[in-house]
């Protein structure tokens, strides 16, 4: 034990005389949390778009008002004829064209029915895909409108009887905020975890000192705890750090137990500095050592369901995501925090990590052993 | 126990290379024992062998009385290593360095205290003991470095070429560590490239190709090959080998 504590120690000294250490510890969660929490949104606003109205009537006016009042969307220009419009997608400077033919008034009126265009730039599928969803629902909202006043008299064809409301469960608002931040914390844990503790072991390989150790009575199973310890610590402090963060700029909930969540990352983390030990066997300098790790955290982090829902994925990627330590995290400190899960809920998902805080550990060691 | 190193047909294979072939001699206790040879003469690994870093192919040796092969931990307890590249944390400060390792070897507190004041004074460095070690002359460091490897009293000290790049000076400084050391009877095993360094210890070992081809102190060597120098021994026993080859 003593062994443990002067490693212990030592290592503190070394992370807090490095200069590089204290910004990242400090200045690497508030910049995350605030630029990728801002930025990493799903939510589409300001879509430019281009209103070609060549009915100019009243109705037509209505719905121009209605589209810009919603929000979502920017007018961009409103030029006469389609092809200046063309030329404003062609150019980016338009996401969107919205099309209001001639006699759409006269056709709403007498025919009971008129016709609209919407043309999309879909190079970004995902931004294409929202604007036209938003779009679509703003005129069929109108097109309620028109229904509920000019045919409210009428019983045969009276406003439809049936509507369906939606309400957003666990997440009343849709605040995607509440919904990202959490994983972004996760991103954060782990890259303590993962990349800090494997560096900092090559470290003493790259300059020569792990071989003065090897020849110390130093146990093997001393150095290892030893030398993840300290990261272990920091990375809980993170996490400590980041959820307060997260509570003072984006006031995100927390509905379940918070201690359910540093129970979860304890062991989340034991898994990480396992595979930071693992690599760290594999490999003879930092350079080395940050590459592979920048590999699968990259595939982890993708696949993880942070940014996109794992139930979107294809059926063989879906089966390796039960494989990946960084999905199960994200899982549960949503449910958690948004959702107020207990025990109960998040067992399962406990159990599996600590099984796999056992393999790769074993792993790890088993390899280490070898190397040295 | 007289004997501080005893080796036994201490052999060393990787692959179908010997890096080790079957080397037998041993070392006295508070004797100073050179080992000698060309680069990729198989010194470093016979010394990872007895510093008990690499398991023997076939053969035993003892290392203050325990087996290299069987007892790594008690020999890891007793030994001392210096390696060739700088091996003290150069983030820390001096004091903090031997703190470290005074309590890795199981050192008392109280112990590592009284330690540190010996070495710190020993050196004549007490003003710089909370210094970083990077900010040190490379002689001071490999003068540190010694001084920490006997800081828990083992009673063998490897040191593995510690005085590369080194000026003559500090060099000369170095050996008087190592004569000290030698004096409180601690066994010195040495390897170097430096034949005057050679001329300091009281036997030597001169290996080629994995074996010893010749041990004795200096003077008998030089009489034996009837040479001048360390240096004619070492040129004459390395042409042997280059003739021998061809």
């Amino acid at each position: 034990m003593r062994t443990i504590f002067f490693i212990l120690q030592k290592e503190f000294l070394q992370v807090f005389r490095n200069r590089a250490m204290l910004p990242i510890i400090f200045v690497m969660p508030v910049i995350q949390l605030l630029i990728l929490a801002f930025a990493a949104n799903y939510e589409i606003k300001n879509i430019r778009i281009d209103i070609v109205d060549q009915d100019r009537s009243s109705w037509s006016q209505r719905l121009t008002h209605k589209i810009l009042a919603s929000g979502y969307f920017e007018l961009n220009d409103a030029p006469l004829s389609v092809k200046a419009a063309y030329e404003h997608l062609a150019q980016d400077d338009a996401d969107l064209i919205l099309v209001i033919p001639p006699n759409f008034e006269r056709n709403l009126v007498r025919q009971d029915k008129a016709s609209l265009q919407l043309l999309v730039n879909a190079i970004n599928g995902s931004k294409a895909g929202l604007a036209n969803g938003y779009a679509t629902n703003i005129i069929r909202s109108f097109n309620k409108d028109v229904r509920a006043e000019w045919l409210a008299m009428d019983e045969r064809n009276g406003p439809p009887r049936i509507d369906v409301t939606y309400s957003n469960w666990f997440n009343q608002e849709m605040n995607y905020k509440y919904f990202m931040v959490p994983g972004i914390l996760v991103v954060l844990v782990t890259m303590i975890g993962a990349f800090l503790s494997g560096m900092n072991i090559v470290k003493e390989k790259e300059v020569g000192t792990i071989e003065q150790l090897n020849v110390t009575p130093i146990r093997k199973h001393h150095f290892i705890i030893g030398k993840l310890l300290p990261f272990w610590i920091i990375a809980l402090f993170e996490l400590a750090f980041g959820l307060l963060l997260g509570k003072l700029i984006f006031h995100l909930p927390m509905e379940g137990n918070v201690l359910l969540i540093f129970l979860f990352a304890a062991v989340y983390l034991v898994v990480m500095l396992g595979m930071g030990l693992l690599i760290s066997t594999f490999t003879d300098t930092q350079q080395q050592a940050m590459f592979i790790t920048w590999f699968f955290i990259i595939i982890f982090v993708l696949m993880s369901g942070l940014f996109t829902p794992v139930e979107s994925m294809p059926d063989w990627a879906q089966k390796i995501t039960w494989f990946n330590p960084i999905t199960y995290f994200v899982k549960v400190i949503r449910m958690v925090m948004l959702k107020g899960s207990g025990w109960e809920h998040i067992r399962h998902y406990f159990f599996i990590m600590c099984a796999f805080a056992v393999v790769i550990n074993a792993i790890a060691v088993w390899n280490y052993r070898k190397t040295v | 126990m007289d004997k501080a190193i005893v080796t036994d047909q201490l052999t060393r294979r990787f692959g179908d290379f010997i890096a080790t072939d079957a080397i037998t001699f041993s070392v006295d206790r508070g004797e100073i024992f050179g080992f000698l040879g060309a680069n990729g003469a198989g010194k470093t690994t016979a010394m990872r062998m007895l510093c008990g870093l690499l398991k023997p192919s076939s053969g035993h040796a003892k290392v203050a009385g325990y087996d290299i092969a069987t007892q790594t931990e008690l020999v890891k307890k007793n030994i001392g290593y210096m390696s060739q590249k700088f091996s003290l944390y150069e983030d820390l400060t001096v004091k903090e360095n031997i703190r470290f390792y005074g309590g890795i070897y199981g050192l008392s507190n109280q112990r590592i205290k009284e330690k540190t004041a010996q070495l710190l004074d020993k050196l004549q460095i007490t003003k710089e003991a909370n210094q970083l070690v990077s900010s040190l002359p490379l002689g001071w460091k490999q003068k540190l470095a010694f001084s920490i490897a006997i800081l828990h009293d083992p009673s063998i000290v490897f040191l593995d070429e510690p005085t590369g790049g080194v000026d003559p000076v500090t060099r000369r400084q170095f050996w008087d560590l190592i004569y000290e050391a030698a004096h409180q009877n601690v066994t010195v095993f040495v390897t170097t490239h430096y034949m005057d360094e050679a001329e300091y210890c009281d036997r030597i070992s001169m290996m080629v190709d994995g074996k010893i081809k010749a041990l004795d102190t200096p003077r008998k060597l030089k009489e034996q090959f009837s040479a001048v120098s360390m240096n004619d021994v070492f040129l004459q026993l390395a042409r042997q080998q280059t003739v021998s080859n061809q």
